[in-house]
């Protein structure tokens, strides 16, 4: 059996005496959507910043391809992408240009027509030459998600990717996630506040609080689990302090058996 | 090092400044500012002491053609990062496959076009408005500016490294740098004109050796080898430091999540 794309192992973070991450191990395979939940807090962007490299974990480990990140950084990085409503590209250069930047840091071969190629999935094609920063905020989601896809990447991390957008934006942006990894057989770590996203998206769910992983199961699982009729009113429950069982703590597998 | 993630970070800051044409004003402006001010003074200056004029005053149109070179080249470095904290562009450049080799070399390679472009255009116009040719050294020249080059890189690693470590609100330290040592470096006045204390202290400023000898050399025409070899040393000796500190930095601020601070602000 072919090794999880992702795996993370007993993953803690530490800054100082505060503890957003505290022991968090879950699994990621290949060709899978994983939805990572959590409210505010609950540590899902500290996690996602420890697998792209970008904050370094006080223990544990994230093996990604089967490599070790903290010993193979860069070749795996090369591998995976990221997207995230919280970066931008720079808003002075051109469309074109922002992806002909990142095309080349990832060394994407036929770059030009590459470009031509995420531009059309995302619907942006006629943005090309549209200086970025000129972009409403659905259309510079879209370039991020472009930049994401360049070079068709394994592993891809997408953070509350439709954050900010209208409903017909969130659609397409749902539906290019589910396609590319019908397509390419991309797997994907998601995260959103969303609960429509989740439902829709994923295959399973992480379900994080106050820094530990809760339930990690498909989401009829955690609704059955919970007793909850709807992702949301789990979400809400959880994040407004609601008594959380430690025997609950497991996954979909063990409350099965 | 890979040769294709420098040229796409060094191109990032190619259509930076190709698309925002106010970004050259700002590499031309205030350089010009300076060479006219200096300039005007020391043809003031000139008329009011006849041939009693000392070659060092004349310099003053040099100092601040060679000061920008260094300037520039910090800038380059350190403007380089804020570039992208301004951009929000951060996180995506650093969970690219990036080194730290692919990064500092694309900024040591902006902060050398940055300082070709003002010296160069500051050069002929010193020529043409005030008869000062900074190339009469001729070739000997070239070692005294890479010199300047080199050590403005290493400023830029120290900035770029305080910035990183103390966050955004220390950003003004990429302008602030260069001037923290300005005093103590020869560049307007001879290092004899500090009193013992500093001069102490300008003896291990690699640019303090190379504006003493820079002076000497368009004076008498000779090169001072030994100032140029003490800000060779001085300079290997700053430039590794320099990136030990950068590596450093970056490496508590992934301990430390200091990098996602600046996407945070």
């Amino acid at each position: 059996m072919a090794p999880p794309v992702l795996e993370v192992t007993d993953l803690v973070k530490e800054f100082g005496s505060v503890r957003p991450v505290g022991g968090v191990s879950f699994e990621l395979r290949r060709g899978e959507i994983l939805g990572l939940l959590g409210a505010n807090g609950a540590g899902k962007t500290t996690a996602i910043n420890m697998i792209l490299g970008i904050v370094t974990p006080t223990a544990g480990t994230i093996r990604v391809f089967g490599k070790d990140l903290a010993r193979e950084r860069i070749s795996v990085l090369r591998r995976m992408n990221f997207c995230s409503t919280y970066t931008q590209l720079p808003g002075n250069l051109r469309v074109w240009q922002n992806l002909t930047v990142f095309g080349k840091i990832y060394r994407v071969p036929n770059l030009k027509r590459r470009i031509d190629e995420v531009l059309e999935l995302l619907e942006i094609h006629h943005l090309k030459d549209r200086v970025s920063g000129h972009l409403s905020a659905g259309e510079s989601t879209r370039l991020n998600l472009c930049k994401a896809l360049l070079n068709k990447p394994e592993l891809l991390l997408l953070d509350e990717p439709t954050a900010s957008l209208d409903p017909d934006i969130a659609d397409k942006v749902r539906t290019v996630t589910k396609r590319i990894r019908e397509e390419d057989g991309t797997s994907i770590l998601y995260t959103s506040h969303n609960m429509r996203d989740v439902e829709e998206v994923c295959d399973r769910v992480v379900f994080m609080h106050q820094g530990k992983v809760l339930f990690t199961g498909t989401a009829a699982e955690i609704l059955g689990h919970f007793n909850e009729p709807s992702l949301e009113s789990l979400f809400i429950r959880v994040a407004r302090g609601g008594e959380i069982e430690a025997g609950e703590r497991r996954t979909g597998t063990e409350a099965a058996t | 090092m890979t040769f294709s993630t420098v040229h796409a970070l060094v191109l990032r800051n190619l259509y930076l400044y190709t698309r925002t044409p106010v970004r050259l004003v700002e590499l031309v402006f205030w350089p010009l500012v300076d060479l006219l001010v200096w300039g005007y003074l020391t043809v003031f200056l000139q008329k009011h002491t006849g041939d009693s004029f000392p070659y060092q005053i004349t310099f003053l149109i040099g100092a601040v053609i060679l000061w920008d070179i260094l300037f520039r080249a910090q800038q380059g470095v350190a403007l380089y990062f804020l570039e992208d904290v301004w951009s929000r562009n951060l996180l995506n450049v650093f969970s690219a496959p990036v080194t730290n080799a692919d990064y500092l070399v694309s900024t040591y390679v902006i902060g050398f076009l940055r300082a070709a472009v003002t010296s160069l255009l500051l050069a002929v116009l010193a020529i043409v408005l005030y008869s000062f040719n900074l190339f009469e050294l001729n070739w000997s020249l070239l070692p005294f500016v890479f010199n300047l080059l080199v050590f403005g890189w290493s400023l830029g690693m120290i900035s770029t490294a305080l910035i990183v470590r103390w966050g955004p609100a220390a950003e003004t330290l990429a302008w602030a740098v260069p001037f923290f040592i300005q005093p103590f470096a020869a560049v307007y006045y001879p290092v004899d004109s500090l009193p013992p204390a500093l001069q102490w202290i300008s003896q291990w400023i690699p640019c303090s050796h190379i504006f003493e000898g820079m002076r000497d050399g368009l004076k008498d025409g000779v090169v001072s080898w030994s100032d140029l070899a003490m800000a060779t040393g001085l300079n290997a000796v700053y430039l590794a430091l320099a990136g030990w500190l950068f590596v450093r930095v970056m490496r508590t601020a992934r301990e430390k999540g200091l990098l996602t601070k600046f996407v945070a602000q």
